[in-house]
């Protein structure tokens, strides 16, 4: 850029304003845009300076500029004008003034004014129904968007689980109970005098004890068991309404396709906002350095301490950027040895940790093997053994989630990688493990339902051991949530809170180095997600779940909002809004999808138990759909088998590829044309800026020449309304100016 | 002289409604804090030409902890004599600006202004230097060295001069907000 310098510059760089600039018909606009009416500017008193050195012409080229900005502005509403209220008002005025509508347009307008106003009173009072909008407030005031991210997600996931109970109550629990109050029929499905259907009652006989009773809530089973918590209750097979004959098991499947659709479609449909700018910014950085100073700081900050961590953490991770940028130079300035040294201790590294992780899976499949057969054995041992022995898996996992992540993170300091990449990294490691660990934990139940003494069950499941598999499965998943919100409560109430006043009141260095607890909202993240992805799971053997999470995470909240008030501080590392909002979403997809994996495998793969349940008649729980589809008429028959043939798959498959490939040729081609749309600018701003120094010099030639000849000539500037030629005189085309002429400083 | 009243009529807060981003609600809270700052209680304040000085505005809690409360003052002050004050109506433009109904194209105006210190239409160099230092702190130790500071103005000018003339414009600086995702979310002051 200095090479072409062509401006006036005082030795800081900063080109000093030129009267030929001002007259440029951009920069007018831009004046326009920032000025107020053609009344006068009463904010901008510098503009004027810069406006003031040219001649009267001027003023009449501007207002014609105006005047046809104005015509484009009048489809604007008068609110998004950038100008003072009483300018706009004086504008308002104007424009009634001029437009002289008639009645009908007069009424038209009111019209449009008053459902305008109608609408945002409604917004209004809608945003205001909004649950914790209050707490909410005081928390994006005291701490910034980047935590209240996390609190949104939390109030995000209470309204989804809420919905997925109102979709499961409305289409299986309601028709049952309002059965006999509308004077329907219940069909129950028949028990074959199978040795598969037997189901041994497992309800406490005789003098229940009251820990018994405590027991039996906290695992499940007991009184629990054959309640509408769990699956094996549900043991209708039709209702007979007056009109209409309502098949429960096909509800009962099509509610579960049902709150897996409508999950998917709601995170989706909240993550394509953010998602949309992130895949038009064309820069490989996905933070870029304006975004953290342009918007940087958050206007909503009312607390001191909080703007003083907020500045600190802006500064921290400032220079961590900056710093990655000078590591990235680093790193491609690496020698060869030193890169396969490198690869060389990740690739160990890589497999240690493989290795921890088989390790944690393992004991997990073993904990939930030993856990099932120890419940198997029934016994009445002591009674605080058994509920342990219960809660095994729950606890291996916990543990496992406890210390994976501290390893991880020392692990990652030895394999140089940049700040950005380990953080992302480590938490991808966490984010596998921790999901991964239900999926090893539903493996491992798996393959003892379906192990029998013989080589193939009977039934297609263990029969002698579980006799309806489903409500165990649902037992475990209701285990672990329980475990989970109390580790969270526990965690809060006996390790943030002494830590917190250890510090407060002890000054010792240990003390002093543990310090106080950071909220760090990655690992927060994870531990809801997991909850989440467990009811997702559950849901499908335990129909009540989903209230039960609901509850479990509106305490949560408060939970949180205490500690975090009360206890923590703010992670020095900042975690931005948007990024956040993407990383949040994007845990809670891959979430979804291993959840649907299980559900899908059970449901498609593993025979129904035929104890229990609403497919007791049924092989499998997908065979009913295919049963009812048989009973609907020919037509919608062919079009069902016809949507669901390897042809149409194939083909549309084909085309949504053909589609993904020309957007993606499309996004190309615009990025193509963006990058030669620059380099335009680029070139247009230096051919503008040497004209100028062209017509300075011709001005000074001719200056010099009417020295000479006492004539006068017209000193103002020439406009660019008029024609070049009969301004310009022969000099400028003759010389080509020296690099350092008279009109350079 | 019209009477000095306390009181918005209704006319009055329909036209603001009208003229503004703001709610029926926001605007009678923020009249309600306006006279508030007063700190008067004998002689309420006449909405349309009483002036409250740069001072009792920054006492506000959502401008206290802000590095720009200055700016902004300035940014929306009407005065003659440029010394900050906000009358009402330059309150309620102020708070329209910076609420959630805004567009985005008036948060970027208002915030070009608020980021141009030295008042000359484009964001130099000098004036990203003042910015940054609003961000991190004024004290020495809560300071960019002069290496990082070179290095993330230069950083910051790659990606949003395009013209290459070392400056900010408007419009660059529009574009470049366009594509922030974060701006929306952290332009936003609500009483």
């Amino acid at each position: 850029m200095d090479s072409d310098a062509v401006f006036y510059t005082d030795r800081s760089g900063i080109v000093t304003s030129n009267p030929l600039l001002d007259q440029l018909p951009s920069y007018q606009s831009l004046l326009y845009r920032r000025k107020s009416s053609n009344g006068g500017t009463k904010r901008r008193p510098s503009s004027r300076s810069r406006l003031g050195s040219s001649g009267s012409w001027k003023l009449s080229t501007v207002t014609r500029q105006e005047e046809k900005q104005r015509g484009q502005t009048l489809q604007r509403p008068i609110r998004e004008l950038a100008k003072t209220i009483n300018e706009k008002r004086t504008y308002k005025k104007q424009q009634d003034e001029a437009r002289e509508l008639s009645s009908w347009g007069q009424w038209r307008q009111s019209t449009r004014r008053y459902l305008r106003r109608l609408k945002e009173e409604a917004q209004g009072w809608f945003s205001s129904l909004k649950l914790w909008r209050g707490d909410i407030r005081l928390i994006e005031g005291m701490f910034g968007t980047g935590i209240l991210s996390y609190f949104s997600f939390l109030r995000f996931l209470v309204m989804l689980n809420l919905i997925i109970f109102l979709i499961m109550f409305s289409f299986v629990i309601l028709p049952i109970i309002i059965a006999p109050k509308s004077s329907g029929n219940i069909t129950y499905s028949q028990s074959n005098g199978n040795v598969c259907s037997v189901y041994p009652s497992s309800a406490r006989r005789g003098l229940v004890v009251f820990h018994e009773h405590l027991t039996d809530l906290l695992s499940g089973g007991g009184f629990l068991e054959d309640t509408y918590l769990f699956y094996g209750y549900y043991k209708v097979d039709k209702i007979h309404f007056a009109q209409i004959t309502y098949s429960l098991p096909l509800a009962y499947l099509l509610a579960t396709v049902a709150y897996m659709f409508l999950s998917l479609i709601w995170i989706v449909k909240r993550s394509a906002t953010g998602f949309k700018q992130n895949l038009i910014q064309d820069e490989d950085r996905f933070q870029s350095f304006c975004n953290k100073i342009f918007a940087g700081w958050d206007f909503c900050i009312t607390d001191k301490n909080a703007a003083r961590l907020k500045r600190s953490s802006l500064l921290y991770e400032l220079k961590t950027d900056l710093e990655e940028e000078r590591i990235k130079q680093k790193i491609a300035d690496r020698t060869r040895k030193e890169r396969c040294r490198i690869y060389l201790i990740r690739l160990i590294l890589n497999f240690f940790v493989i290795g921890v992780l088989a390790g944690c899976f393992y004991s997990i499949y073993l904990a939930t093997i030993f856990s099932q057969e120890a419940q198997m054995k029934d016994e009445k041992g002591n009674s605080h053994i058994d509920l342990i022995i219960e809660y095994l898996p729950s606890i291996v996992i916990t543990l496992a989630n406890f210390i994976n992540p501290l390893l991880f993170s020392i692990i990652i300091n030895y394999e140089d990688y940049s700040p950005a990449f380990e953080i992302r990294f480590t938490l991808m490691r966490c984010v596998f493990m921790r999901l991964t660990s239900i999926g090893v934990l539903l493996f491992s139940l798996w393959s003892q339902i379906t192990k029998c003494k013989e080589e193939t069950c009977i039934c297609g499941y263990n029969h002698v051991l579980y006799s309806c598999w489903e409500t165990r499965v649902g037992q475990e998943m209701y285990k672990l949530t329980i475990f989970d919100f109390i580790i969270i409560a526990a965690v809060t109430l006996f390790v943030e809170f002494p830590r917190k006043m250890m510090v407060q009141y002890c000054d010792c260095g240990v003390v002093r180095w543990w310090g106080q607890q950071e909220f760090a909202i990655p690992q927060n993240v994870l531990e809801i997600v997991y909850g989440q992805t467990i009811c997702w799971i559950g849901t499908f053997y335990c129909p009540i779940l989903p209230a039960i999470c609901t509850i479990k995470y509106f305490f949560i909240f408060y939970i949180k909002k205490v500690s975090l008030i009360k206890n923590c501080r703010p992670a020095t590392r900042p975690f931005r809004a948007s990024s956040s909002h993407f990383f949040f979403l994007g845990v809670l997809l891959i979430g979804l999808a291993l959840a649907c994996l299980p559900v899908t495998v059970s449901v498609a793969q593993i025979s129904s138990s035929q104890a229990c349940g609403p497919f007791v008649n049924y092989s499998t729980s997908w065979e009913v759909l295919p049963a009812t589809v048989a009973q609907l008429p020919n037509g919608a028959q062919n079009l069902l088998y016809a949507l669901s043939s390897e042809v149409f798959a194939v083909s549309f498959f084909v085309v949504t590829c053909l589609a993904m490939f020309y957007v993606i040729a499309l996004a190309g081609a615009h990025k193509r044309v963006i990058n030669q749309l620059r380099e335009q600018l680029a070139m247009e701003g230096r051919d503008k800026r040497f004209l100028i120094q062209k017509l300075c010099q011709a001005q000074g030639n001719r200056a010099v020449q009417s020295k000479s000849q006492p004539q006068t000539r017209s000193r103002s500037s020439p406009s660019y309304h008029t024609s070049f030629s009969s301004n310009f005189s022969e000099s400028v085309f003759l010389a080509h100016p020296p690099p350092h002429s008279s009109t350079h400083v | 002289m019209g009477t000095s009243t306390s009181q918005l009529s209704k006319e009055d807060v329909s036209e603001y409604q009208e003229l503004t981003f703001l709610t029926k609600q926001e605007i009678l809270l923020a009249h309600k804090r306006f006279v508030e700052l007063h700190e008067d209680k004998k002689n309420p304040p006449d909405t349309r030409h009483f002036r409250l000085t740069m001072d009792k505005i920054v006492k506000l809690p959502e401008l206290q902890c802000n590095p720009f409360r200055d700016r902004i003052c300035h940014v929306f002050s009407t005065s003659e004599q440029k010394d900050g004050s906000l009358t009402f109506e330059d309150f309620l433009d102020l708070l329209s600006a910076f609420s959630d109904s805004a567009t985005l194209e008036i948060k970027s105006h208002y915030a070009f202004r608020i980021f141009d210190f030295d008042g000359d239409g484009t964001l130099g160099c000098a004036d990203l230097e003042k910015l940054v230092n609003c961000l991190t702190g004024e004290t020495d130790d809560t300071r960019l060295t002069s290496e990082e500071m070179r290095q993330l103005i230069n950083n910051i000018l790659e990606e949003s001069d395009i013209d290459k003339d070392g400056t900010v414009n408007l419009s660059e600086f529009q574009h470049v907000i366009s594509r922030s995702p974060d701006f929306v979310s952290s332009f936003k002051i609500v009483l």
